[in-house]
């Protein structure tokens, strides 16, 4: 507690990928930098920290929400979930298996983000359409791909895809 | 030995087939490592005050109360480190006339545009060292800003470096056959100008670099996110005063960079200066907001053009005057004057013209400094010439297909010198045409066009033709003086137990060279693609080259691996066939084992070999060469650069109420010779094109008359979203490289080369019953609104 009561540091305590995490932050830690500076969990990346390209998407309490815009604070008692523990529990594996098939992803930075955010379409909807793809991983910034062969894989997974799935999308 | 590749039924026959990349499972298990996952002991964090002044000197700067935070360990302004690290002079000496000025890592007394790094402050975290930037007092004196690249040459402007005499960087005019007999006896002459505005290349992952000095070595390792890390070496070891061997470059997992990271920049600089001051690891990694001043820019072209053609749709004539403003410096090392010269190389490109005028200038002023971004100079170059094709067939009253039918070189013209000076090998302009037509219907395309217009719906078909400059040999840059390698090199290496380890000089940014490289390997000593291991981005470890760009990863970095794969593929044969009291042309490597070569009968497997020749070497003979690695190396000499070409049709609709541009659908068939993974090149292909459609409709740095950029974070600059974007049908001609064994030529910029143009006319063949026609880039529905009519212009003109 500083001098005019205003607290510079915290203590908090999140499920993070199951595990229970307690650490003392700065009150300004975003949640994205505690995860990666802090437990270690570098699949969650920082490509705008103001909220724009997704690229830091994690799960709290179940929603979709983006590490950059939520205080390490904020998540005190609440659950969080990363790539590497949907990974390991297995809850991105048709995702990824797509993604990786459909080379859905060049660099990987957008990656995690994305599987995250489709992940969220696909537990909402399980058959989506193109569009509704499309919108939904619409905060989801990608420079390498040009988000076709996202929308590719993750109707692969959702089983929608057309014309089964050849992995070379729409090559002539 | 050769391989056959047009035989794909072989095992291991990879080339040419889509194989998932081996690299790609980790990445979407968020388990890469780029640069910020990497943690050294003792790594400090620094961050860059930037100048917010376009142009401003630098009277003094305090930094009491920076250094008073907790937290703040130093801080540097350029009297402190321009001892530490020589300024640069970004020019090549084959540009003739070139001139530029020194620049320093830190600004030494004078700031030269909004965001140039100024001082550094370094400290325990990246946070506090942005509190410790914050605390810095400046005392900023504003000079007068040199922002309008149209009057930047202007008697009455201020000269922004006056050693160099004016703010000219570079100016050439190419000409070739006669210009005034061709307009003077022209059916039509068109006429016009196009912008195409100032982007940038915005990478997921910012420009990051991770600098560790080891006094203790005199080492400096540098983990940085580039394409090329033996420039990067080269250059940072002159500049800082150490010898080459003295500093290693590792680059691991790159997020993204498409040109971007290919550059030297101040800001990195300073961070290998002051890791070399502190000799302790420091980290920099670039927030969003200040990459958009600090990266480079790109594209910010004013192109005057003129076209004559006859009364029977040949064109006979081009003339270019293109101008760009590339910032205060020009970049080092490759120089900011070649997107100004690509121009002058590639308008008119995939034409047979008789005669060709272009000039290029290139200006300073007082913005980011521009330099190569993804496809250099081809989506200007593609912009005028296919809006100035559409204009003439427009003028012609002729369909613009068929005006391009008269127009492109033909598919047997080759080898052909275009009236650019440029050289093609083989090009196949027309059969990509066909292909075009036949893939995107065009005829019906065009009657469904016609039929919703009658409706009130404005639907357009746009068509761009264009080369790709690929595989560039050293009359790129090492004619220049510049320590960049053209030639590239790949050692390959089988382990005991029959694995192989590919050790490459490119690189990899998720284009997928590692993969493209395990292919090729896999395939040219004949093994399964899983036990061939890759490894890139290490100047310690690998050979000697260039890194990646000028798509080059493939057709030269794949050639030098195919070259090597093969080289081992012989060395162990040679080696089985003692063993075996054969002989080597008796025996192949089929799917990792010593085959027969006649009967296809197993005779050892790869890892038996490896067991013997590692573990009991006694048993061979004496005088037996037993070298299990191979190391080779590939340039290009017949030709300067391999031309690759290719043609891009966009359907779009535009709202003429809103200004709004739908994109429907996006094709392109492109000729990058031998495919070696289909599902890559597609994909590098549509990637490209998704680049160009946000260079012609959403991306811009808007900068203000006194040099601020407006729009320099991610909810003001746009980038192309999913749900704006269309899906793309991607087609291919393979006209293979005769130069090289592997027959490939680059695929990594043709996508963006096109795209533009390709929009660009089909909003223009969308709003054609309108009169209007939009040639500034990008295409916002406010510009759209312009050209109609219902609102001013937005550029005052």
């Amino acid at each position: 507690m500083s001098e005019n009561g205003f607290a510079h540091e915290v203590d908090v305590t999140v499920i993070v990928n199951g595990e229970r995490v307690s650490r003392r932050v700065d009150a300004r830690r975003h949640l994205v930098d505690f995860l990666r500076l802090d437990v270690g969990l570098t699949g969650t990346h920082t490509g705008c920290e103001h909220g724009v390209c997704g690229a830091c998407t994690v799960q709290v309490n179940g929603d979709v929400v983006r590490g950059c815009l939520m205080l390490a604070a904020q998540a005190d008692g609440a659950e969080v979930w990363t790539v590497e523990g949907l990974s390991d529990n297995g809850s991105l594996d048709a995702l990824q298996k797509a993604f990786v098939e459909r080379n859905a992803l060049q660099c990987g930075f957008c990656t995690p983000g994305m599987l995250i955010t489709a992940a969220d379409l696909l537990a909402r909807d399980a058959k989506p359409s193109r569009e509704e793809i499309r919108e939904h991983i619409s905060g989801n910034y990608c420079r390498c791909t040009g988000y076709e062969a996202i929308v590719d894989a993750v109707e692969m997974a959702a089983g929608t895809r057309a014309g089964a799935t050849q992995a070379g999308g729409g090559s002539q | 030995m050769t391989i056959d590749l047009n035989q794909v039924d072989r095992p291991n026959s990879y080339i040419g087939k889509t194989v998932p990349r081996p690299n790609a499972r980790k990445l979407v298990e968020g388990r890469g490592q780029y640069v910020d996952d990497v943690h050294l002991p003792r790594t400090v964090h620094v961050a860059y005050l930037r100048s917010p002044y376009a142009h401003a000197r630098i009277n003094g700067i305090n930094a009491d109360a920076a250094k008073a935070i907790p937290g703040v360990l130093r801080v540097f302004t350029g009297h402190d480190l321009k001892d530490v690290c020589t300024p640069w002079v970004a020019t090549l000496d084959h540009l003739k006339g070139m001139k530029s000025a020194p620049q320093h890592a830190l600004a030494v007394d004078r700031a030269m545009w909004v965001g140039e790094p100024v001082a550094a402050v370094v400290a325990e975290s990246r946070a506090v060292a942005e509190d410790g930037a914050a605390a810095l007092e400046v005392d900023f004196e504003p000079l007068p800003v040199v922002a309008d690249m149209e009057t930047a040459l202007d008697p009455e402007t201020p000269v922004l470096h006056e050693e160099l005499g004016d703010n000219l960087t570079f100016t050439r005019t190419h000409e070739s056959g006669d210009l005034a007999d061709a307009f003077a006896s022209a059916a039509h002459v068109v006429e016009e100008t196009f912008h195409t505005g100032r982007h940038t290349g915005v990478c997921l992952e910012p420009r990051s670099i991770l600098a560790d000095f080891n006094r203790s070595e005199n080492q400096l390792t540098l983990y940085a996110a580039t394409q090329a890390p033996h420039m990067i070496q080269s250059s940072f070891a002159k500049h800082l005063d150490l010898p080459e061997g003295k500093v290693r470059v590792i680059c691991g997992d790159v997020g993204g960079s498409y040109g971007i990271k290919v550059h030297i920049y101040p800001d990195e600089m300073a961070t290998a200066a002051i890791s070399r001051v502190m000799g302790r690891p420091v980290k920099f990694i670039a927030d969003r907001l200040e990459s958009f001043t600090a990266d480079i820019h790109a594209r910010d072209h004013r192109v005057k053009a003129r076209m004559a053609v006859d009364s029977n749709g040949k064109i006979t004539a081009l003339e270019i005057d293109d101008l760009t403003g590339i910032g205060p410096y020009s970049v080092y090392p490759r120089t900011s004057a070649i997107e100004g010269n690509q121009v002058v190389n590639l308008c008119g490109g995939p034409y047979d013209l008789a005669s060709y005028k272009a000039t290029t200038t290139v200006v300073m002023q007082n913005k980011a400094p521009m330099c190569q971004y993804r496809a250099v100079g081809h989506p200007i170059a593609c912009a005028v010439t296919e809006g100035m094709v559409d204009l003439a067939a427009e003028a012609l009253g002729m369909d613009p297909v068929e005006l391009r039918r008269r127009n492109l070189v033909p598919d047997d013209a080759y080898p052909y010198t275009a009236a650019s000076g440029m050289k093609f090998e083989g090009l196949s302009h027309h059969a990509s045409l066909d292909k075009l037509l036949e893939t995107m219907g065009y005829d019906d395309l065009r009657r469904e066009q016609q039929a919703l217009r009658d409706k009130g719906v404005y639907r357009g078909i746009g068509i761009a033709s264009f080369i790709e400059l690929t595989n560039p040999s050293p009359f790129m840059y090492g004619i220049g003086g510049a320590r960049i390698s053209a030639q590239d090199g790949a050692t390959v290496r089988m382990d005991p137990d029959g694995s192989l380890v590919v050790l490459s000089g490119v690189t990899e940014q998720g284009q997928g060279t590692e993969g493209m490289l395990a292919q090729v390997v896999a395939e040219s000593v004949g093994v399964p693609m899983e036990t061939v291991k890759v490894i890139t981005g290490d100047t310690q470890t690998t050979p000697y080259g260039g890194g990646t760009w000028a798509s080059r990863g493939a057709g030269i970095g794949g050639a030098a691996a195919f070259r090597a794969g093969r080289a081992l593929r012989d060395n162990i044969i040679q080696v089985a066939a003692a063993m075996l009291q054969s002989t080597p042309d008796a025996l192949d490597i089929i799917d990792g084992a010593i085959k027969d070569r006649a009967t296809g009968e197993e005779r050892m497997p790869l890892a038996e070999l490896g067991r013997i020749v590692y573990f009991r070497g006694d048993t061979l003979p004496k005088d037996l060469d037993r070298e299990m690695v191979a190391t080779r190396h590939y340039i290009t000499s017949d030709y300067p650069f391999a031309f690759t070409n290719g043609i891009q049709a966009s359907l779009v609709e535009v709202d003429v109420e809103t200004g709004f541009v739908k994109l429907l659908k996006h094709w392109c068939v492109e000729d990058c010779g031998r495919v070696i993974n289909p599902q890559l090149v597609d994909e590098q292909i549509r990637g490209g094109i998704v680049q160009g459609l946000g260079g012609a409709l959403y991306e811009e740095c808007v900068y203000s008359e006194e040099g601020q950029l407006e729009n320099a974070n991610m909810a003001d600059y746009l980038v192309p979203m999913a749900s704006e974007m269309p899906d793309m049908v991607i087609g291919h001609v393979e006209t293979p490289t005769q130069e090289s064994e592997l027959g490939a030529k680059g695929a990594g910029e043709a996508g963006t080369a096109g795209a533009p143009a390709a929009v660009m006319n089909a909003i223009n063949d969308a709003i054609r019953p309108f009169g209007g026609r939009v040639t500034r880039m990008p295409f916002t529905p406010e510009r759209v609104l312009a050209v109609l009519g219902k609102v001013p212009d937005p550029d005052g003109r």
